[in-house]
């Protein structure tokens, strides 16, 4: 049993304690806009926040977590998230979608640290979340897009 | 009404569709039981009284934006309001929903959404457009031809009466369906050609979406499999000893395709999957590594195969050539890879079972799972979910993971739902890929540098074949998906042979995005590069002058190689090629622009595409699946390949089977034909030509053609010249 701050709330689990922070999101808290891709930290759809860091969830365990505040999809909020989320709902950026959460969060935390990224700032926060349907473009432009909006 | 030229006589046109179209129809109108109020015309749409416009959609979105286009059809003819339509996938129900480009079966894929469901879905939108007029025609008592209906109101503009659809859903629903709708007029079109916004971007960017994996059903378990280390292996005996003491297992069971790990929790099935210890039988495994196979390949090709295509007379015409030209193409092996793993949740009821998954062949799916747990095939429920891709993965003539999670199920005695997820291993590991392939290709040019001979061979396994679709696509021993593309190939040559040697290995193939077309294209435009190049000729203009009687790939041709500035000078270090190439109905042209990276390899600066897919239905999506297309096959020509030795699949994860990343990717512009005709795909018809577009220009770089995917193998110096 351990404690686990998720979206501002403490939440028991009762997982084993090597269970990846993406299983415990998924399988015991139910939220499961974070996805699985590779297990290995090669896809980045699991990426989450970690006091405001963008990890992958799927190798870190969730013991490692300690005290610090996971941030996922469904708890992702103010206006850089907001934004990011407009732009990529305006470009419509997504196709079979399921890597999108993980590229989001990746975004939301690039355009916190760096609020207007060069497309080389873009490739080297970005490069670790793969998409199969290969919308980058649109994920670039939608991170320009939101740039300017911030 | 003047905008409504087209009128359509029932059974007439669509066919199949239309004639069950019409019997719902009637069901509907006597009272087919929906809730109060609710007024659903057909198989297709439903009109809530609050307003909402639900469009049931028959095809699965996979990504390719099908429920957006399907959503565009009917909302276009009932002059819906895009923001009232909401979408629904349509249950497994081959009556009502079938593919109309299959006959009788449902199922998405072949780039036919919005080619079937052209007429079908559009006439579902008219029909419930009519009973809608017809309802404020008895309610407001004027004459039909004075009504208008536009955005979700239906007025009468003399009297300043209005009512929205959810207003008149109720009265609609005891309207009389007509016999015989019309239908718009194109100019009229107001959806239709212009971009309106996906259905599914909102649930797709808050997390909500849901997925088969994202499934939670009460007391539901998730199970993973141990398959066999090498294809064809099956187990001889097992201890699951282990695997039951870690904590969460709840059962470990043996089922057709290995052995289950049940548990609560995916991260408890997997850690028990690793504990499990299993002696395998390996008597029937396919031992031959992917090395032997291309070798065995290559000696067929230096043979005569089975004739796809005869014209003219190719060995009198290469006799007689003044010159002639030989290559020889190697295509690994690939996995789809689509970012959510295979996945199937089952729940077993008494005399009935439930199916929760990403379906892209509902009808064969449902067969399937019927026979694995013992119950007709309409006692099956199979609800399809949302997909996170599929590139040809989800349509699997075994469904498999299916037949997994209904075996683990039935093993349970069906106590409990049980969800099967395969990691990614599993999935690059678990076969199913697009075939190894060995094409050897022969030219002759005559001394005016004009092809006046070409003899195509091509090597490899069947797809189809012991498929549900091998009578269709087999024909006199050709599997007809290993030579499209190649077969059909367009261009005005006198004598054209095109032979195909079809092998057997012990390892599971598949369709991948764009199937035949995935090699096709790029043995076809990349020799024909070779061969403009030898003969001195420009291959956008040898390519014209061989496509007089193709006006759609000269129209696609002209277009992007005017976009791309073909001809104008570049910076020095960069090179333009072009590839050309019909598939699935829609024609697409590519021109790549490309340098070279720091280890040589190909770096694709910028693509301009053109497509004519008939008209464009949603043109953003166009776009998009244009952008995706060209990222998908570069980062596959690029870098991807799995190789298999000793019986041994070497890859595992996305480490060492590599797709694209966003720093690898071009600018892409598109750009599309304007065009009258229906619809044809979009999905897959962007992929052919960026692999050949980019080893076109990578040959006007460096003087050498690249004759083995995919290109990295090129910085290992392992490039085969033929």
């Amino acid at each position: 049993m351990a404690t686990l701050h998720v979206n501002g709330r403490a939440l028991e689990v009762v997982a084993e304690p090597d269970t990846p922070l993406l299983w415990v999101v998924r399988d015991e808290l139910g939220l499961t806009g974070t996805k699985y891709g590779c297990g290995v930290a090669q896809c980045g759809a699991c990426t989450v926040h970690v006091d405001g860091q963008a990890v992958r969830s799927c190798v870190m365990p969730a013991t490692a977590v300690g005290a610090r505040q996971v941030t996922t999809i469904e708890g992702v909020s103010g206006k850089v998230a907001r934004a990011v989320q407009e732009a990529w709902n305006r470009l419509d950026v997504v196709q079979c979608g399921y890597c999108q959460s993980g590229q989001i969060m990746s975004a939301v935390a690039l355009l916190t640290e760096v609020p207007k990224p060069t497309d080389a700032d873009i490739d080297a926060a970005m490069t670790g979340n793969l998409c199969r349907c290969a919308t980058y473009l649109r994920i670039r432009a939608a991170i320009h897009e939101a740039a300017r909006a911030l | 009404m003047p905008s409504r030229r087209r009128f359509l006589q029932s059974g007439a046109v669509v066919g199949m569709g239309l004639l069950i179209g019409v019997r719902l129809e009637r069901a509907a109108a006597q009272g087919d039981p929906t809730a109060p109020g609710v007024f659903a015309p057909n198989a297709f749409v439903r009109i809530a009284p609050d307003n909402t416009v639900t469009i049931i959609a028959k095809h699965v979105e996979l990504g390719q934006g099908a429920h957006t286009g399907l959503a565009t059809l009917v909302a276009e003819e009932l002059d819906a309001d895009w923001s009232q339509i909401r979408i629904e996938s349509a249950p497994a129900d081959v009556s009502r929903y079938n593919n109309l480009a299959w006959g009788p079966a449902q199922g998405t894929g072949g780039s036919s959404a919005m080619a079937n469901s052209w007429e079908q879905l559009r006439r579902a939108g008219a029909t419930a457009r009519a009973m809608l007029v017809a309802a404020a025609t008895q309610r407001w008592q004027v004459p039909a031809a004075e009504i208008t209906v536009d955005a979700g109101v239906v007025a009468h503009p003399a009297t300043g009466r209005r009512a929205t659809f959810g207003e008149l859903a109720a009265e609609a629903a005891r309207q009389t369906p007509p016999a015989q709708v019309a239908l718009k007029d194109p100019k009229d079109f107001k959806l239709i050609g212009r971009r309106t916004p996906r259905v599914d971007s909102l649930a797709k960017t808050n997390g909500s979406a849901v997925y088969t994996s994202d499934l939670r059903l009460p007391d539901m378990l998730t199970a993973v499999i141990a398959r066999p280390p090498r294809f064809g292996a099956t187990v001889k005996s097992f201890d699951a000893a282990a695997t039951r003491q870690v904590p969460g297992v709840v059962d470990v069971v043996r089922v057709p395709a290995g052995i289950a790990v049940v548990a609560r929790g995916t991260w408890a099935a997997i850690k028990g999957r690793r504990a499990l210890r299993i002696d395998w039988d390996e008597t029937a495994v396919e031992r031959r590594g992917t090395a032997e196979l291309a070798a065995a390949y290559r000696s067929l090709a230096m043979q005569p195969g089975a004739r796809a295509r005869g014209q003219g007379d190719p060995p009198a015409a290469l006799a007689s050539a003044a010159r002639v030209l030989e290559a020889v193409y190697e295509f690994p092996y690939l996995a789809h890879t689509p970012m959510e793993p295979l996945d199937c949740v089952v729940r077993l009821g008494a005399g009935e079972c439930e199916v929760w998954v990403g379906s892209q062949s509902q009808t064969f799916d449902q067969m399937a799972v019927a026979a694995a747990v013992g119950l007709p095939p309409a006692k099956v429920r199979l609800h399809t979910m949302l997909a996170g891709g599929s590139f040809g993965r989800r349509s699997t003539p075994r469904s498999d993971e299916l037949v997994e999670a209904a075996s683990v199920a039935r093993a349970l005695g069906g106590a409990r739902p049980i969800k099967v997820v395969w990691t990614r291993e599993d999935d690059v590991q678990g076969g199913f890929y697009r075939p190894l392939y060995v094409h050897r290709l022969r030219a002759g040019l005559d001394a005016g540098g004009r092809v006046v001979a070409w003899e195509h061979r091509i090597v490899g396994q069947s797809i189809v074949t012991g498929t549900l679709l091998a009578p269709r696509r087999l024909r006199d021993g050709i599997d007809l998906t290993s030579v499209e593309g190649a077969a059909n190939l367009p261009y005005a040559i006198p004598n054209i042979a095109v032979e195909l040697h079809t092998t057997t290995a012990g390892i599971p193939v598949l369709w991948w995005r764009s199937v035949g077309s995935t090699h096709t294209a790029y043995s076809t435009e990349a020799f024909l590069d070779e061969l403009a190049r030898a003969a001195g000729r420009d291959p956008v203009a040898m390519r014209g002058a061989m496509l007089q009687h193709h006006p759609r790939h000269l129209g696609v041709l002209d277009l992007a190689a005017s976009r791309a500035g073909w001809g104008q000078p570049l910076p020095p270090g960069r090179a333009r090629g072009v590839a050309v190439h019909e598939c699935f109905g829609s024609v697409v042209a590519q021109v790549a622009e490309v340098s070279r990276d720091s280890d040589g390899l190909p770096r694709v600066e910028r693509v301009v595409c053109a497509v004519d897919c008939g008209i464009a239905v949603n043109p953003d999506v166009v776009r998009a699946q244009m952008e995706g297309s060209i990222g998908f096959g570069l980062g596959s020509a690029l870098w991807s390949e799995i190789t298999v030795v000793d019986g041994r699949v070497e890859q595992s994860n996305f480490h060492d089977f590599r797709i694209l990343r966003i720093d690898e990717m071009p600018r892409v512009e598109v750009h599309i034909v304007p065009s009258a005709a229906p619809p044809t795909g979009v999905g897959e018809p962007g992929v052919p030509p960026i692999a050949p577009a980019v080893a076109n220009a990578f040959l006007v770089l460096t003087g050498r053609p690249v004759h083995r995917l995919p290109f990295s193998r090129l910085a290992a110096g392992g490039a085969r010249s033929s």
